[in-house]
């Protein structure tokens, strides 16, 4: 394919195109990471002692900075000492694709450390229930309002400058009073979740509405369509496929306040299992946790897509790019 | 006056006959038609509009009337409030002074005794074409199995049965504005209001949408006002052409169109058509004279080599 022909504004790809450059977004990341990891000569600032010769404080398996570890080294030398022995390493905080590969099975297959605690399963299905009541309530109330505030002027009068002014307050401020109101337990983390998502959808989906054909509107009134049917025939069936993508843009937003709502009052889920590891330094099992937070994201996020296909046949606006 | 260039040659002014006569046949067929009832009745209507603090009168003084059956077209220049018309009769707009009557009754707001087909697309994307035109049917209280046994019945007497559970979106220009046309006339309005229905059809489609139209208004008892501007459009399709002037839209003349029925294509220089024609320019362009319009296309300075022609 010519580079002409991919640099231009709002061209279509070949589905050829589309499948490898989809697939190299996502191997160009992870290359660059194998690079770092894998090829000594690249950055590696630290040395992992194999054997620490006559260096009392070492062990096998010990990050040392390179200068600290070359000047053992040289005074080792220098007074006929046994010198220590390592090899190139990356801070521990850096682990290997591999690590994080092999991590993202055993974290699933190792049983909790402490006795309370939980399995990585447990822990990835406490924070989708906490997701999934903050999304679900928030859609509750703010889908029906934001179409409300779209279709009639003076709702949204009555609604927007409020809610512009409360979506500018951020959600983890929340965090204190929620715990106040509702206790330590899975109440304040659903609410913050739900500050988080609510205002926006409000929002967004009063625009989305505001977007609607008025000639579609004009159509169904000379067809006798009385005004409070405009609503449910012609209104919500218009916007549905544009709603429903803005919900989904919305779901990745409740994703993104998960970790702050865990850490409000007892940490719990995911974000618990992965401050754990941290403690311990467990750093592989980090980032499997945390790329697992993505799969489940972006997997939703492709079924709903999906999904969102057969329930909309008829939807065109978007069906060239995906 | 001009002369009148014609694809044969060339007309002179004086011969073409007065756009005025009748042949006995259409004379019979006006009278006829002005026997009938009258549908709809335009008083006194005015129009304003207020922008920045100003007032624009957009129409003014509107009266006609049009007889049941009645093919009207409304021509003018951009700008005449054609439009604007057709919306104050389909209720989407509201006059500021006048009277707009349907069968005796003062009109107020949208409803389904005015069928309406737009210049874009207005087809629900989300229903099939049987569900379109089901629409008005169904938000008119009508039993779900009756509205589908009429809309099929509808589809079917236009030609359109195969397409009934075919998406908007699948569809050509032409065959969305059959459906819209379709879809109005399932609701059995007195009168089918038509704001440059054909405008974005290519010239081909253009005029097959026309044939099909006068078959269908040949076929139901159905009162169109066709809005257009395009003046063999117009001719083609018309019993009577109702002339706006711009700033403000005022009426000019209302023309009774000489040439007979049934209509084909080659009428189309017949001295009836090229008389009509000729009237309609003369009270379009020689009204837009005048208008700032003219001043915005300068003579260019040349912009090639002085050897370098084109013609």
């Amino acid at each position: 394919m010519a580079r002409s022909s991919l640099f231009q504004v709002l061209r279509p790809l070949s589905p050829r195109a589309k499948l490898v450059i989809g697939i190299l977004s996502f191997v160009l990341p992870v290359g660059l990471w194998s690079l770092v990891s894998y090829v000594p000569a690249i950055w590696h600032p630290q040395v992992m002692i194999t054997d620490p010769g006559s260096v009392s404080y070492l062990d096998v398996g010990a990050h040392l900075a390179r200068d600290a570890f070359d000047s053992e080294v040289a005074d080792a030398s220098h007074e006929g000492r046994a010198p220590p022995r390592g090899v190139p390493a990356n801070p521990i905080y850096l682990p290997s694709p591999g690590e994080v590969l092999k991590a993202f099975y055993t974290s699933f297959t190792t049983p909790p450390e402490t006795k309370d605690g939980q399995w990585l399963a447990q822990s990835l299905w406490h924070s989708i229930q906490i997701i999934f009541w903050g999304y679900v309530i928030s859609s509750l109330i703010g889908v029906p309002l934001g179409v409300l505030c779209g279709a009639y002027t003076a709702l949204a009068r009555v609604n927007e400058p409020f809610i512009e002014f409360f979506r500018y307050l951020p959600a983890p401020a929340f965090g204190a009073l929620m715990v106040a109101i509702l206790g330590i337990y899975d109440g304040p983390k659903i609410a913050i979740i739900v500050i988080g998502t609510f205002f926006q959808q409000v929002l967004i989906i009063a625009n989305t509405t505001r977007k609607l054909d008025p000639a579609l509107l004009e159509a169904a009134l000379t067809l006798g369509t009385r005004s409070r049917q405009l609503l449910t025939r012609v209104v919500v069936p218009a916007i549905l496929p544009d709603l429903y993508r803005d919900q989904r843009i919305l779901l990745g937003w409740a994703w993104t306040y998960l970790i702050v709502a865990e850490l409000i009052g007892t940490t719990s889920g995911i974000t618990w299992f992965i401050t754990q590891q941290a403690r311990f330094q467990h750093f592989p099992n980090v980032y499997a946790a945390i790329a697992m937070i993505g799969i489940l994201g972006l997997g939703t996020d492709m079924l709903l897509a999906l999904l969102g296909r057969r329930l909309f046949p008829w939807d065109r606006s978007l069906a060239k790019f995906a | 006056m001009n002369d009148i260039v014609i694809p044969g040659g060339v007309i002179p002014d004086g011969l073409l006959p007065s756009y005025r006569e009748q042949s006995a046949a259409v004379r019979a067929r006006f009278d006829s038609l002005k026997a009938r009832e009258v549908i709809l009745t335009v008083s006194k209507l005015h129009k304003t509009f207020e922008s920045e603090g100003k007032t624009t009168l957009a129409l003014k003084d509107i009266n006609f009337s049009t007889h049941r059956r009645e093919f009207l077209c409304v021509v003018g220049p951009s700008g005449c409030g054609k439009s604007t018309l057709v919306r104050i009769l389909a209720g989407l707009e509201e006059h500021s002074s006048g009277d707009v009557l349907l069968q005796g009754q003062p009109v107020s707001g949208p409803g389904r005794d005015r069928g309406m087909v737009f210049q874009g697309y207005t087809l629900f994307p989300w229903l099939t074409v049987k569900k379109n035109v089901m629409f008005g049917l169904e938000v008119n209280g009508h039993g779900k199995l009756e509205c589908e046994r009429e809309a099929m019945q509808w589809l079917q007497l236009v030609g359109l049965e195969k397409f009934a559970d075919v998406y908007p979106h699948q569809l050509s220009g032409g065959m969305k504005q059959r459906v819209a046309i379709v879809r109005a006339l399932a609701n059995q309005p007195r009168i089918l209001l038509m704001d440059e229905p054909f405008g974005a059809l290519d010239a081909q489609t253009r005029a097959r949408m026309q044939a099909h139209l006068l078959e269908i208004w040949r076929k139901i008892d159905i009162t169109i006002v066709f809005i257009t501007h395009d003046l063999d459009e117009a001719i083609f399709l018309a019993d009577r052409i109702l002339v706006l002037s711009a700033h403000p839209g005022e009426i000019q003349e209302l023309i009774e169109v000489p040439v007979p029925r049934p209509r084909s294509v080659a009428q189309i220089v017949s001295a009836p058509f090229l008389a009509t024609k000729a009237r309609l320019e003369e009270l379009i362009y020689a009204g837009a004279h005048d208008s700032a319009e003219e001043e915005d296309y300068p003579i260019m300075g040349r912009m090639t080599h002085v050897t370098d022609n084109v013609e």
